[in-house]
């Protein structure tokens, strides 16, 4: 499961308000190279929720991949920013695209439950009396 | 063979076994993937070259996942036999898989979808496989939650088998009233083989965006193998839900019921196969008396 799944991903178990961050906590993650695309980016930018996106980071062990603000837009889609090495962009691609969690687990913020991660797939099969 | 969703729970059917299929039979592979390649054209993504971020509910073994990534997009798959997901993992499908029931809802945060599709999945809904299935409160957490994770003007593309026209009809009612526009696409209708269904959802009020596009194979064309050229050309647009309306083979019955005769062969059918069968007398077939 890359962090772009994560940030979009809510738990629906009954008695959840809003499910929403779900607490990761991994215990393998890997990274698998992909190219970078600025205009997906762009397109996606908007919809992610900066703040689980960088705790999300955080609980991975990576404290300095991205900071506690999200930076201005002009500055990670500045031109040629996409071919510098460590700029804001091809942080924000690495963390979203190329990280995938292998094992762990994901814990709802509202009622505790917790979705086990196993083989990169989160478990959110609920039971009869959780719907 | 009967249609899948009439022999076990999707978990269940899609075993090891099943799932193998899926890696190994060409045919299905290629019948998968053309499905998918039309519901992506029905999808009908602008095409700027840029990738979305798509849904694909039963993605299974990452068929159709596989379509997606073919054409750039990011896809998130949901599923909910584990052994298909095995299947997709050893494939190594570019997409995040998710092992979750899509009548539970889909547990997604609200407007962050482009789109979705979804190939052969949405009839196992209309199932009640288990004692606390109810198929139309599935059917309304399944295109309730579908509805509030897709983005504004976003479209969805659902190819489903219905069993008959109510169970499609269900289908669409629920979606339509989850705040969908759209209906159902019907490609080769007038073949029992080639016959697929789409419905192409809008998500959001209906507008001139939201008009439907038109069924392959309506006006009679044939159905070949290689169906590439597109129909796109205007015309009157019918979009229509068919069903083979085949005769019901007749019962052999006269008014009279069968008569003597035919008793009487019966009883010594039976007499020879070692049964015990009452001996035959003058009441043995008689008429009955009309009282009326």
């Amino acid at each position: 499961m890359r962090l772009l799944t994560h940030n979009m991903l809510a738990s629906n178990v009954r008695g959840a308000t809003t499910g929403y961050p779900l607490k990761l906590e991994a215990s393998n993650w890997c990274t698998k190279e992909v190219e970078l695309n600025a205009d997906f980016i762009r397109g996606l930018l908007p919809k992610i929720d900066w703040r689980a996106l960088v705790a999300a980071t955080r609980a991975l062990g990576l404290p300095d991949l991205l900071p506690d603000e999200q930076p201005p837009e002009e500055e990670i889609f500045a031109k040629g920013a996409a071919d510098v090495e460590g700029s804001a962009i091809r942080r924000i691609h690495h963390a979203l695209l190329e990280i995938h969690v292998q094992q762990g687990s994901l814990t709802c913020p509202d009622t505790n439950r917790s979705f086990p991660i196993d083989k990169g797939i989160p478990n959110m099969m609920l039971h009869e009396d959780e719907v | 063979m009967p249609r899948p969703e009439f022999q076990a729970p999707p978990d269940v059917f899609y075993n090891e076994s099943e799932a193998r299929k899926y890696t190994t039979s060409s045919r299905i592979i290629e019948i998968q993937s053309r499905i998918s390649e039309r519901a992506l054209e029905l999808l009908a993504l602008p095409n700027d070259g840029v990738p979305k971020l798509l849904l694909d509910i039963g993605c299974g073994s990452g068929l159709s996942g596989e379509t997606l990534t073919e054409h750039g997009h990011h896809w998130i798959g949901y599923d909910i036999s584990k052994s298909m997901l095995d299947v997709a993992l050893e494939r190594e499908t570019e997409g995040d898989l998710l092992l979750a029931d899509m009548g539970q809802g889909l547990g997604l945060r609200p407007g962050v979808i482009d789109g979705a599709i979804s190939i052969s999945a949405v009839q196992w809904l209309c199932n009640a496989d288990k004692s606390s299935h109810d198929p139309r409160a599935r059917l309304k957490a399944f295109f309730g939650s579908l509805y509030r994770c897709l983005a504004r003007g976003a479209r969805v593309v659902l190819q489903f088998y219905a069993d008959n026209v109510k169970q499609s009809e269900m289908i669409v009612t629920f979606a339509m009233r989850a705040g969908f526009a759209g209906g159902v696409v019907v490609d080769w209708p007038h073949s029992s083989k080639a016959k697929k269904s789409y419905l192409v959802l809008t998500c959001g009020p209906p507008s001139i965006n939201t008009s439907l596009p038109k069924g392959k194979g309506e006006n009679g064309e044939m159905c070949s193998d290689d169906d590439d050229e597109s129909s796109d050309e205007d015309g009157d647009r019918t979009v229509g839900i068919y069903e083979r309306n085949r005769a019901k083979k007749k019962q052999k019955t006269k008014k009279n019921g069968k008569g003597k005769d035919w008793l009487l062969k019966k009883k010594e059918q039976m007499r020879r196969r070692g049964h015990d069968v009452p001996a035959d007398t003058k009441y043995t077939g008689r008429k009955r008396k009309s009282y009326f």
